[in-house]
C-alpha cells in the first residue's frame, strides 16, 4: 500500500520542483551576491529543498593556493583567466553531481557571471542537462554600501590575511575595476527569454522576468522580503509551566511560580536591552501569553507558534509514552524530525506551518519571540543552518533568551541565562532505538522531574 | 483566553496572525483601458477579504454610470471635452469620499480602480492619501499586446452597461477610440520620476514585474499574490472523498476509509475525469486516508498536502452531532452562534481553515487543470475563495458527497458547474438552528442533524 505511510514521510510538502534548478548570480564583487546565496540556501534547505551553493572564489582558491593581489583579476591576464575558466568547469562538473549522484533540486552558482558570454555558456549548459535556470542579479551603486560590505566579509577573507585593513581594501575596489568594463547587466530587451530577478540597491526596486514555476516563485517572494538592517532577534521560551514541572509533554498549562519569575526577569532584561521599536510575538498557549503580558509590551498572538502537537500523547509523560504506546515512543527515536504522532504533528510539520512566522521575521527588524521547545528548535535550526537531524536535538533549555544578531554572513548568538531555576525538558537520542528494547532503554534519558 | 469559545468583537484582532495594518492601504491602479485593472481590482479584492483582511474596490466607471445614466459614446472621453472632464472628475472625487468613509469605517484596503494615467492625478491621489493617513500602494497594467486587449474587451467591455444597445462591431469599435482618448496623456510609472513611490508594475500580463519601495506585510503580500495569479483558460474541479464509514455511522471527523458505495463514487469519478479529457490535469488530496483511497480508484498521479486536511474538531472529533449535544452543549451552542471564529476545544475554527488553506490557494492560482479531492469545511473554504463569499456564508455553503464541482474562470468571476455523478450517499449538511442559546433544548440543537445510521 504505497500510499499512506512511506508516501506521508517523503512528502509532507507537495512537490516543489521536478527538475532541477540552477540558481545563478550575477553581479560585480561586493553586491552581496554571496550573502544572498548562503542566505537562499539556508532557507531553501530548511523547507526542505535540498541546495547547495558552489561559490567560484572558493574552487579559485584551491586551484591557485595563495593570492597575490587584484592583478589576477585583470581582463588581460591570460593564464589567470585559463584558470578562473577552468574552475568555473569544475564548479558546474560539480553542479551535475549534486544533481544526478546527491539528489539536490537547487544548485546556487555564486559567481560574478557579469558577461553575456558566460551566461550563454550557463544557458547552454543548463539546456542540455534539463536544468531550469533562474538569475538572480544585484546591482548596487551605493559607494557607502560597498564600502561597508567590504569591510564586512571582504577584508577578512582568506584572500586578505596577511594585508592590513586599507591594504584590502584598495586592493580589493581595484579588483572590482577590473570586472567593470567588461560587465553586462541583464538587459531589458536581449535578455527577454531569460527568467530572473534583478535587485537594486539592497531591495528598494526589483525587476522580475519569467518565473517559470513554483520554486522560483518563493524564491522571489524570498528574495523580495530580505533586508540588511542591522536588528536583533530574541527568541526564549514560555517561563517553566505546571505541566513541565510534571515531566508532561504538551497540553496548554499556566506558569509555575518559578516560571512567572522568569517572566519578571525577562521583561527586566529586556528593559536593559533598550531595543527600539521590539515587536513581540508569542503562540496562543496560555503559558507564552502570560509569560509577555510580565512584559508590559504589546504582544502578538501566533496560532503557528503553537507547539508540537503530540496527538494521543499530549500531556502524557515519557514514562507514560513508553508504557502505553512503546512502538511509537520507539519510531520516533529512530527519526525524530519526519515522525508524527498519531493525531499529531512532525517537526517536518513544523517546519511548514512555521514558514510564514520566519518570512515575518525576515521582514521584520527587532523581534522577541516568546514560544515552545519544538517550535524554538525549528526556528533556531533555520537561523543558525542546522540539518533535520540536529534540528530536533537542539538545546533550548527554559529560562534561557538567545539574541540572533546576523553578521557577515551568518549569526551571532549571545545565549543569556536569567538565572531562575527550572526543570529540564531536553531528551537526548538513547543509545537503542530498535522496537525491540527494553523500557529502561528507552528512559534512559529522560530528564527528572516531580 | 478561553479556548473553544467564540471570540467576542474586542479580542478579535488579537487572533490574526500578524497584524496586517496599521494604517489603512489605499490601492491605486494605473493603465489604459482593457489592460485588466477591473479583473486584477476584483480578483485581489477577493483574495484579500478572504485572508480576513476588509477590501472593498471602488470602481470610477461604475460612479461615471451612475452620475451619466445614458453613455452615448466614446467622444465622452475625448481629452478636449470641457463637460465630460468635469464629470469624471467629479466621479473620481465621489469615489475618494467613499473611500475615506469606507476606511473610517473598519475598512483596511481600498482599491482605487480607474486608469489613473497622468502624474497629475496620482499626485491628487498621494496628497489625499497623505492627508488621510492612508499608504499608497500603486498597481500597473501595461500591456501593448493587440491580441491580449482585443480579447479583454470581447472578454468584458462587449458586455458592459455602457453598450447594450450595441451590437459588437460597433463595440469594439468605440471602444478602441475611447481607448485612444487616453493614450496621448498617458504617463507611465517612471523609475526615475516615481522612485519614491510604492508600485508594482505588471507587464505583458505577468510576464514582467517592476517593484518598487515595497513598505509592509501587506503590500508584500499583495506583490507575491499578483505575481502568482495567470489568465491561462484552465479549470479547477472540486469534489469531496468519497462515502466514507464514519460518513455513514453519522460522525464527525476521524480518518476513516470509503464505505462500499465511497467506492463506487470513486469509480465513476475515474470515468468522469477520463470523459473531460482535461490536459495535464493535476490531482490533489489531504493526508487522509478517504481523500488517498479516492484518488487511488482515479488513477491518476496525485500529491498530497497535509494542508488538506479536514478541520480538527479537537475534543469532538468522531462524534455524532447528538454526542457533542450530549457531552458538550455550550460549545455545540457557541459554535452555532459563529460557527466561521468557533474553534472546537483542541482543535481548529473555519478561520483557522482559511489561513492554513492559503497556500494551497496561491498553489491553486500558479497551476492550471487541477483536481481537489477533499473535505467539506476544507471544500467550503475554497469554494468560499472562487465565488466570492463572506465568513457567514461560508461554513453553510452546501458541499455534498459524490458530486464535483467544476469552476471556470470567466469575466470577473467564476462559471460554477455542479456535477452529481448519481451514486447514493448520506448528506452530511447541517443548517443553522433556529436556537443558537446556550439555554436551548436538546431537541432544538439537533433539528437539523441530517440522518444518519
Amino acid at each position: 500500500h504505497r500510499c499512506d505511510w512511506l508516501h506521508a514521510i517523503l512528502s509532507s510538502v507537495p512537490q516543489l520542483t521536478n527538475s532541477p534548478t540552477l540558481i545563478v548570480m550575477v553581479g560585480l564583487p561586493a553586491r552581496g551576491k554571496t550573502y544572498i546565496s548562503k542566505k537562499l540556501s539556508r532557507y531553501l534547505n530548511w523547507i526542505g529543498v535540498p541546495t547547495k551553493v558552489f561559490n567560484l572564489g572558493q574552487y579559485r582558491r584551491e586551484a591557485v593556493q595563495s593570492y597575490k593581489n587584484f592583478e589576477f583579476f585583470r581582463p588581460d591576464n591570460e593564464e589567470a583567466m585559463q584558470i578562473r575558466r577552468a574552475c568555473a568547469t569544475n564548479a558546474l562538473k560539480d553542479v551535475v553531481i549534486y544533481f544526478s549522484k546527491d539528489h539536490g533540486q537547487v544548485a546556487v552558482f555564486d559567481a560574478t557571471n557579469t558577461t553575456r558570454e558566460r551566461r550563454i555558456s550557463i544557458v547552454s549548459f543548463s539546456k542540455e542537462k534539463g536544468y531550469k535556470v533562474f538569475f538572480v542579479e544585484s546591482i548596487c551603486d551605493d559607494p557607502d554600501i560597498i564600502a561597508q560590505n567590504i569591510t564586512e566579509v571582504k577584508v577578512s577573507s582568506p584572500d586578505y590575511v596577511n594585508c592590513d585593513k586599507d591594504e584590502a581594501q584598495a586592493d580589493f575596489l581595484k579588483r572590482i575595476e577590473c570586472y567593470k568594463q567588461s560587465y553586462v547587466p541583464l538587459d531589458d530587451e536581449k535578455d527577454r527569454h531569460l527568467s530572473y530577478i534583478k535587485i537594486f540597491n539592497v531591495g528598494s526596486r526589483y525587476l522580475v522576468n519569467r518565473v517559470q514555476d513554483h520554486i522560483q516563485s518563493r524564491i522571489v517572494y524570498y528574495l523580495m522580503n530580505i533586508h540588511v538592517t542591522p536588528r536583533s532577534i530574541f527568541l526564549s521560551r514560555h517561563g517553566e509551566s505546571e505541566l513541565n514541572l510534571l515531566g508532561r509533554i504538551g497540553g496548554d498549562s499556566g506558569l509555575s511560580p518559578r516560571g512567572h519569575k522568569y517572566a519578571t526577569a525577562l521583561g527586566g532584561f529586556i528593559k536593559g536591552q533598550h531595543i527600539k521599536d521590539l515587536k513581540v510575538w508569542t503562540s496562543h498557549m496560555k503559558r507564552t501569553i502570560q509569560t509577555a503580558e510580565h512584559l508590559g509590551i504589546p504582544y502578538e498572538q501566533w496560532k503557528a507558534l503553537n507547539e508540537i502537537d503530540a496527538g494521543v500523547c499530549e500531556e502524557l509523560t515519557y514514562e507514560d509514552i513508553q508504557e502505553n504506546h512503546p512502538e511509537e515512543f520507539a519510531l520516533r527515536d529512530q527519526d525524530k524530525y519526519r515522525y508524527r504522532y498519531p493525531n499529531g504533528e512532525s517537526y517536518e510539520d513544523l517546519v511548514h506551518r512555521l514558514e510564514p512566522v520566519i518570512m515575518e521575521l525576515e521582514r521584520q527588524e527587532n523581534v522577541l519571540v516568546v514560544c515552545h521547545q519544538a517550535v524554538m528548535r525549528c526556528l533556531l535550526a533555520y537561523l543558525l543552518d542546522k540539518t533535520s537531524d540536529e534540528l530536533p536535538y537542539l538545546k533550548c533549555p527554559l529560562h534561557t533568551v538567545l539574541k540572533l544578531t546576523p553578521v557577515a554572513y551568518g549569526c551571532r548568538v549571545e545565549h543569556i541565562c536569567l538565572n531562575i531555576e527550572a526543570v529540564n525538558t531536553h531528551r537526548e537520542r538513547p543509545g537503542n532505538v530498535d522496537v525491540t528494547r527494553d523500557p529502561e532503554e528507552a528512559l534512559k534519558t529522560i530528564p527528572e522531574h516531580f | 483566553m478561553m479556548r473553544g469559545c467564540s471570540r467576542s468583537k474586542s479580542t478579535q484582532n488579537l487572533d490574526r496572525t500578524v497584524c496586517m495594518t496599521n494604517c489603512p492601504t489605499l490601492i491605486v491602479t494605473v493603465g489604459l483601458p482593457a489592460r485588466g485593472k477591473t479583473y486584477i481590482s476584483k480578483k485581489l479584492t477577493r483574495y484579500l477579504n478572504w485572508i480576513g483582511v476588509p477590501t472593498r474596490e471602488f470602481n470610477v466607471g461604475q460612479y461615471r454610470r451612475e452620475c451619466l445614466k445614458i453613455y452615448k459614446s466614446f467622444e465622452f472621453f475625448r481629452p478636449d471635452n470641457e463637460e465630460g472632464l468635469k464629470i469624471r472628475q467629479q466621479c473620481a472625487s465621489a469615489a475618494l469620499n467613499d473611500v475615506r468613509q469606507y476606511l473610517a469605517d473598519g475598512g483596511q484596503v481600498a482599491v482605487f480602480d480607474a486608469t489613473n494615467t497622468t502624474r497629475e492625478r496620482r499626485e491628487t491621489i498621494t496628497v489625499f492619501a497623505e492627508q488621510n493617513g492612508f499608504k499608497v500602494f500603486f498597481v500597473e497594467s501595461v500591456c501593448e499586446d493587440p491580441e491580449v486587449i482585443a480579447e479583454n474587451i470581447v472578454q468584458v467591455k462587449l458586455g458592459s452597461p455602457d453598450y447594450t444597445n450595441c451590437n459588437t462591431e460597433e463595440a469594439m469599435e468605440d471602444f478602441k477610440k475611447r481607448i485612444k482618448c487616453y493614450e496621448n496623456s498617458y504617463e507611465t510609472l517612471d523609475e526615475v520620476l516615481d522612485r519614491h513611490l510604492s508600485y508594482i508594475k505588471i507587464m505583458d500580463v505577468g510576464r514582467r514585474y517592476l517593484v518598487n519601495q515595497v513598505q509592509d506585510h501587506i503590500q508584500s503580500r499583495i506583490v507575491y499574490y499578483l505575481m502568482n495569479i495567470h489568465i491561462t483558460p484552465r479549470s479547477i474541479y472540486l469534489c469531496r472523498h468519497g462515502e466514507s464509514d464514519l460518513n455513514v455511522k453519522g460522525c464527525i471527523g476521524g480518518d476513516s476509509g470509503l464505505s462500499p458505495r465511497g467506492k463506487e463514487f470513486a469509480k465513476y469519478l475515474r470515468q468522469f475525469i477520463q470523459s473531460q479529457e482535461i490536459s495535464d490535469l493535476k490531482v490533489w488530496t489531504s493526508q487522509m486516508k478517504r481523500t488517498i483511497q479516492t484518488a487511488e480508484a482515479v488513477s491518476v498521479p496525485y500529491e498530497q498536502w497535509k494542508a488538506l486536511n479536514e478541520i480538527d474538531a479537537g475534543v469532538c472529533e468522531e462524534m455524532m452531532y447528538e454526542e457533542i449535544q450530549q457531552h458538550y452543549p455550550l460549545e455545540f451552542a457557541m459554535r452555532d452562534q459563529d460557527k466561521y471564529r468557533y474553534r472546537y476545544p483542541k482543535g481548529e475554527s473555519y478561520e483557522d481553515l482559511v489561513q492554513r488553506l492559503e497556500p494551497v490557494i496561491m498553489e491553486l492560482e500558479r497551476q492550471e487543470n487541477v483536481l481537489v479531492i477533499c473535505h467539506q469545511a476544507v471544500m467550503r473554504c475554497l469554494l468560499a475563495y472562487f465565488l466570492d463569499k463572506t465568513a457567514e456564508e461560508l461554513p453553510y455553503l452546501k458541499c455534498p458527497l459524490h458530486t464535483v464541482l467544476k469552476l471556470t474562470p470567466v469575466a470577473y468571476g467564476c462559471k460554477v458547474e455542479s456535477i452529481y455523478l448519481n451514486v447514493d450517499a448520506v448528506n452530511t449538511h447541517r443548517e443553522r438552528p433556529e436556537n443558537v442559546e446556550v439555554s436551548r433544548m436538546a431537541e432544538e440543537a439537533l433539528l437539523t442533524v441530517p440522518a444518519h445510521q
